[in-house]
């Protein structure tokens, strides 16, 4: 089996991996980071976003092995010393969740947009959230959420 | 998804060579068809090229007046590049409206083209534009690259290696997507440049086509009224859950309609 390495959350890690192996595999089952959900398995709902390289991607279309040598940041990966990321601490605030499945991966895409775009406005959000499927909230207090993020992290 | 051989070559040549010695070979670009094809077994390939690595295949420059951009470059580069937005702003809208943001980060033109879904959107915008593909053994004009539903002039072992667009005059594209893949039910390129005018139209048919009647319409008069009441026979379209035939065919007026109203230069 070929052997992959890649920094997960500022560590590096390396596995001896089936090339099979998918990314959201890898992160779930070899590095027990399940933060990462598998929603939909087909690129559709935006469950397994994690960044690669600092941008948001699906885990579940992407094999492990085309992250090697990358650095991969997955939900866990976003709290400093326990502290939340802003957005963390604004989907909390603003209920922007509630069954909680898509929320690591909603909060994952809400971080690359806002680092493209500091100051979205609601459209440029909600177009933005095309790609992660929420079936509790109607997207409402996930936009809120993203908004209030948005406006912490300006400062 | 079946087990497989993976290789990730730093070279054109060396993925050529890849794929010549394993006869049941796939690329792979940014896998957002092939690896949902293989998990549900519709594909089974013995080894996996990963393009990855080629730092030659990624990227976008102007060569000679026109723009070419690199078979790994991703729908989002091509979106967000600057040259792009300035010299064929249609092409950009295009790319940035494919999918939806995650798949753009890691899909690419050439995966796209060497795929040829019928619904796709770069099929239009090479077809609509006249572009160029260049491949490890020749260049193809977009007219003959796209020869029928998921089948392209790609030969065995032929590898994408970058698209050539002219900069266009005006181009504009236009498309009906469905709400959740959001593929093209239908898309049209409309486009007046160096190629004539173009009006290609994907999503409608097995595989994206040019509509001449319109072409010569817009020859003569470049508006979206010059396009009223030309349609499209609705035999050979596509009909399925999203849409029938006629509906298609409906769509691709307004679509090309639209197209052209959107039309920049």
């Amino acid at each position: 089996m070929p052997t992959v390495t890649m920094t997960v959350n500022g560590q590096q890690v390396s596995r001896d991996v089936e090339p099979r192996t998918l990314l959201v595999q890898f992160l779930r089952e070899e590095l027990g980071l399940t933060g990462t959900h598998v929603g939909c398995d087909t690129s559709q709902c935006g469950a397994c976003v994690v960044h690669v390289d600092g941008t948001s991607v699906k885990a579940c279309t992407a094999l492990a092995m085309q992250a090697d040598g990358s650095e991969v940041t997955t939900i866990e990966g976003l709290a400093n010393n326990g502290e939340l990321h802003p957005m963390q601490a604004a989907f909390k605030e603003h209920h922007g969740l509630q069954c909680g499945f898509c929320t690591p991966g909603m909060v994952m895409s809400a971080v690359d947009l806002l680092k493209r775009n500091p100051d979205p406005d609601e459209d440029t959000i909600r177009h933005w959230l095309e790609g992660n499927i929420c079936r509790c909230t109607g997207y409402h207090n996930i936009v809120k959420a993203i908004q209030h993020a948005a406006k912490e992290m300006r400062g | 998804m079946y087990g497989f051989e993976y290789h990730k070559p730093s070279s054109l040549d060396e993925a050529a060579k890849l794929l010549a010695d394993n006869e049941e070979a796939s690329l792979i670009a940014g896998g957002h068809t092939l690896l949902p094809t293989m998990k549900q077994r519709l594909a089974a390939p013995s080894a996996i090229v990963d393009l990855g690595g080629i730092a030659d295949l990624k990227g976008i420059r102007e060569e000679g007046g026109n723009i070419v951009v690199g078979a790994i470059t991703t729908h989002d580069a091509v979106a967000g590049s600057d040259v792009v937005q300035a010299k064929i702003p249609a092409m950009a809208r295009l790319a940035g409206g494919i999918g939806d943001p995650q798949v753009r980060n890691r899909g690419t033109i050439g995966g796209s083209i060497a795929n040829n879904d019928p619904a796709a959107d770069y099929p239009a915008g090479l077809v609509g534009l006249g572009a160029i593909v260049r491949t490890n053994k020749r260049e193809i004009p977009a007219d003959d690259f796209f020869v029928a539903l998921f089948e392209t002039a790609l030969e065995e072992g032929e590898i994408v290696k970058e698209v050539s667009f002219p900069v266009p005059e005006k181009a504009g594209y236009a498309k009906f997507h469905n709400p959740a893949s959001r593929y093209a039910i239908v898309g049209v390129f409309v486009s007046r440049g160096p190629q004539g005018v173009r009006v290609a139209v994907t999503g409608a048919g097995p595989c994206v086509f040019r509509v001449k009647e319109m072409e010569d319409a817009l020859s003569g008069n470049w508006s979206a009224d010059a396009l009223k009441g030309i349609t499209v026979p609705e035999d050979e379209l596509n009909a399925d859950l999203h849409a029938s035939a006629e509906y298609r065919a409906h769509l691709v007026g307004v679509m090309a309609r639209r197209a052209v109203q959107a039309a920049t230069a």
